[in-house]
């Protein structure tokens, strides 16, 4: 079937069987590899993108759901010179080791920033409303959908919590 | 030029500590950092090539016996059932391919076919409804089930165990069991083959691509030269990617039938059956003590399986040996043969879950003989290595031990149920860390060109460990050179053969293969500069000696270019080798609902020397987390009845998530070890897994007065010892 899938900014136009995921037509017809399959059961996140802003598996997706909808992948977040701040924390508190839950992380933790910033509660949050306190308690609940086997839990926490602290700072002096 | 070293002796000057560049060492970000959170680093299954098909492969649905027939599925392009397919993977190291013949089944789950189409969605489907026949052969599948296999060389014995234990004021007698684990790497094995005439290239997630290469030519029977691999970057290994697997030797032969490149990537379920298990083990330990807490007795049985003819067996005892020292000691070594999927090296195979339980009695021995189990661990430490006396080449342990109870507070423990929040027990708990420790034969390539930049190329993987970056720092060290000038090329069998990524000794073994090519080309600079190489000093891309200074471009014309070679020699035996540490936790366990929640932990490790801060602390926390795994969440359980992995996905498979894990503390105790070799450092992968689930278990028992003996701890064992 003839797709049209709004990624990253740019319209693709894409013939593919029914039963593709987001996730393979992503990986399989457009080669971007950036976005992981690491169960393709909703099991790992790695395969997290976002849609219309929102983090999803892509791996539970079908391509042809996605129409119409904004996706952003990892690719469309930073380029290797040009890395968006969380990227930069990433690296500089390293917080991955083999990489490859990486992407998917990183697509979750710019979600979950906004999804905090919107207010909406988790099981860590100390109340229903906000604002919320970003402990490490409530980054590591929020981001417990993305499994990372290498572990570099402690510095991906701090990478996202450094990366919003200087978010917050950059919006107060603005 | 190939510069050759063969460790025979001490180094105890190391040359890198009177170079200028002063990068190694230094916390750098990872050089490969860049393309890794931008998703542009392509991992196995990450090229296209033109016409490329898909495989998936098929798995028997009997726990043992023969294909009888497959029935071709409509949608397919080719169903394959060739002899060549392996019917587990290699075991790490190993020189030759697996069992090969698929259409014998030797256990639930094996690999008997490839489906191949032209897209994922038809092979899958087509896979799935296959119909085949087979011919059933009852098989045993549980260990304990059957007279297990004492093979004489894994069994030892000196004085008399039992005599000391009936002696002794304070023994310890008790039963462990650990069950399966998996290596469970986040990026599933994955190949892609394309062949261009009698040649192919196969792109796979592997951890030793020099063995590996010749696995997959025998397998393939093909001649090595035939055949590259290649491994730019691998999402985790963990053991399950040391030999070659299924999957890249069904994309090979499918791609030769069938004339055009194809990709194979298994699903997680097929990783969980078709990458090696870490066996279960049941582990007897006798432990016996004076009145002063000294070792009299040790004794350390263990049991666990693998297939019929697999000569693997999990090496649990390995480091008690030398661990601690006791007149008495006893060493049994049995292995079950039965038809559960085949088991390999998972993370630091044998102290990962024998360090872990040994551990856990030594607790139980502390607690018997009311002594502190610290001090109980420092007043067992040999001066030399029992049995053997062979001393250590360096062995930190009691530093380790001390720095630890100073950093975590050890002093403001309790006896359990003392300290109480709420719902909530608090406790405490410790255990050693040590893990045997080996170099290995490597080659590496250095060129250094006159623009003042550096390549370094061998064939050794960097599956998260770091290996890009710190090969470049030792590089970058030894020519004097801005890390930035440095590019490291890696994982393509066309370069100088690595060992590669496993035991904890690629760092060690490949980035002295780095250093000694460099030395070379350093000789060359010297010859240049018209001095003695020990007179040179390179920085900044400046070469000088005596009172000349100049860049490197006016000294050099044409690239230089050098090969490292090193290889064990005599200090591999004449002293005993191994990494030394100390874990630390502090669990809370939930008064009702038996849950434990880990509240903090320190690791405290002494590894030789550091290449770089920051990646191997990366690698210390993921091991403590492994270890966390094995104590509270981990077990690949088995079904009675035909042996096959039940938990055999990422939702019932449980390794530690973001919210199982608190804040970690690594602390490195400094520490050279010159038995090594001039980079004087030694393996840090595996360390920080063995013992980290002990000091967990020991914080439940202070915590709530309960010993769990069979892993992992989860709620519902703990509730039901809780008395409410
Ligand atoms: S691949 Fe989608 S959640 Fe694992
Ligand atoms: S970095 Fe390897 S799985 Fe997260």
């Amino acid at each position: 079937m003839d797709i049209t899938l709004d990624l990253n900014g740019t319209s693709h136009r894409l013939d593919v069987d029914p039963r593709t995921t987001l996730l393979d037509a992503l990986r399989h017809d457009l080669g971007l590899t950036g976005t992981k399959k690491g169960c393709d059961h909703g099991q790992c996140g790695a395969c997290t993108v976002l849609m219309d802003g929102r983090r999803i598996n892509s791996c539970l997706t079908l391509a042809c759901m996605a129409e119409g909808k904004e996706i952003t992948t990892i690719e469309g977040i930073g380029t290797p010179d040009q890395l968006s701040p969380l990227q930069q924390q990433f690296l500089d508190h390293d917080g991955f080791q083999c990489g490859y839950c990486t992407p998917g992380q990183i697509c979750s933790a710019t979600a979950m920033l906004e999804e905090i910033a919107a207010g909406w509660p988790s099981h860590a949050s100390g109340s229903l409303e906000g604002p919320f306190d970003l402990s490490h308690a409530e980054i590591a609940e929020r981001m417990s959908g993305n499994l990372c086997r290498c572990a570099a839990y402690s510095n991906i926490v701090a990478a996202i919590r450094q990366a919003a602290k200087a978010d917050a700072l950059h919006k107060d002096a603005a | 030029m190939t510069r050759h070293l063969r460790v025979d002796e001490p180094i105890h000057d190391s040359p890198l500590d009177q170079m200028a560049q002063g990068v190694l060492g230094q916390p750098l970000n990872r050089l490969e950092g860049p393309l890794k959170v931008s998703g542009r680093a392509t991992y196995a299954a990450e090229s296209r090539p033109r016409g490329m098909a898909y495989g998936v492969l098929v798995q028997a649905a009997i726990p043992a016996g023969k294909v009888l027939g497959i029935e071709d599925a409509p949608g397919a392009i080719a169903v394959i059932q060739d002899k060549r397919m392996i019917r587990y993977a290699a075991q790490g190291l190993a020189e030759e391919g697996p069992k090969a013949g698929p259409e014998e089944v030797e256990y639930m789950g094996q690999a008997i076919a490839l489906v191949v189409a032209d897209s994922l969605e038809a092979a899958r489907h087509a896979a799935q409804n296959l119909k085949i026949r087979y011919d059933v052969q009852d098989v045993p599948v549980d260990p304990t089930a059957v007279v297990p296999e004492l093979p004489p060389k894994k069994q030892s014995s000196t004085g008399d165990l039992d005599k000391a234990m009936q002696q002794a004021p304070f023994s310890v007698d008790a039963v462990w069991h650990t069950p399966t684990h998996a290596a469970a790497a986040m990026e599933p094995h994955a190949a892609i083959a394309e062949w261009d005439g009698d040649s192919v290239t196969i792109r796979a997630g592997l951890q030793m691509l020099s063995s590996n290469r010749k696995q997959m030519a025998d397998a393939l029977g093909i001649r090595p030269k035939k055949l590259r691999l290649l491994a730019p970057y691998v999402g985790g290994g963990f053991g399950s990617k040391l030999g070659i697997n299924a999957e890249a030797v069904a994309a090979a032969i499918a791609a030769r039938e069938l004339g055009r490149p194809v990709q194979v990537v298994m699903t997680r379920q097929q990783v969980f059956d078709l990458a090696h298990r870490r066996s279960e083990t049941r582990q007897r330990i006798r432990l016996a003590c004076d009145h002063e807490g000294r070792l009299t007795g040790i004794g350390h049985e263990a049991l666990v399986s693998n297939l019929p003819g697999s000569d693997f067996s999990e090496p649990v005892t390995q480091a008690t040996p030398f661990t601690y020292a006791a007149a008495h000691r006893q060493i049994v070594h049995a292995v079950a043969r039965i038809h559960r999927s085949c088991a390999g090296s998972v993370r630091a195979p044998g102290e990962a879950v024998g360090v872990t339980v040994f551990e856990c009695a030594l607790d139980e021995l502390a607690e018997a003989a009311d002594i502190d189990p610290v001090a109980l661990r420092l007043r067992n430490i040999p001066t030399v290595e029992p049995d053997t006396e062979r001393p250590f080449s360096s062995h930190k342990l009691a530093e380790a031990l001390h720095e630890g109870a100073e950093r975590f507070n050890w002093s403001e423990r309790r006896p359990p149920r003392q300290r109480v929040e709420g719902e909530w027990f608090i406790g405490m708990g410790m255990a050693t860390a040590v893990r045997v420790n080996q170099l290995v034969e490597a080659r590496a390539k250095v060129t250094l060109g006159p623009d003042g930049r550096a390549i370094v190329e061998t064939d050794m993987t960097d599956i998260g460990t770091g290996t890009y970056t710190i090969l470049g720092q030792i590089a970058a060290e030894a020519l004097g050179l801005p890390q930035e000038r440095v590019e490291v090329r890696l994982g393509d069998t066309d370069f100088p053969p690595a060992t590669g990524s496993g035991g904890s000794f690629g760092a060690a073994s490949s980035g002295t293969s780095v250093y000694l090519a460099c030395e070379e080309v350093r000789q060359q600079i010297a010859k240049a500069m018209g001095c003695e190489a020990v007179d040179l000093t390179l920085q900044n891309g400046l070469a000088r000696a005596g009172n000349v200074e100049k860049p490197l471009s006016d000294v050099i014309q044409s690239p230089l270019v050098g090969e490292g070679y090193v290889e064990p020699g005599k200090t591999e035996k004449s002293v005993r080798q191994a990494t030394w540490g100390s874990h630390w936790a502090e669990v809370a366990v939930n008064r009702w609902t038996g849950e434990v929640r880990v509240r903090r932990m320190l690791g405290l490790f002494s590894c030789g020397r550091i290449l770089n801060e920051k990646t191997a602390r990366s690698q210390c926390l993921g091991g403590m987390v492994f270890g966390m795994g094995i104590a509270l969440t981990e077990a690949l359980e088995h079904d009675p009845r035909d042996g096959h992995a039940v938990t055999r996905d990422l939702g019932e498979y449980h390794i530690p998530c973001h919210a199982d894990v608190p804040h970690l503390e690594v602390h490195f105790v400094p520490e050279r070890d010159p038995y090594v070799g001039p980079l004087q450092a030694k393996g840090i992968g595996e360390l920080s897994i063995c013992g980290s689930g002990a000091a967990i278990l020991n914080a439940i028992h202070n915590a709530c007065g309960i010993r769990v003996r069979d892993l992992p701890a989860t709620p519902d064992k703990i509730i039901a010892a809780l008395d409410p």
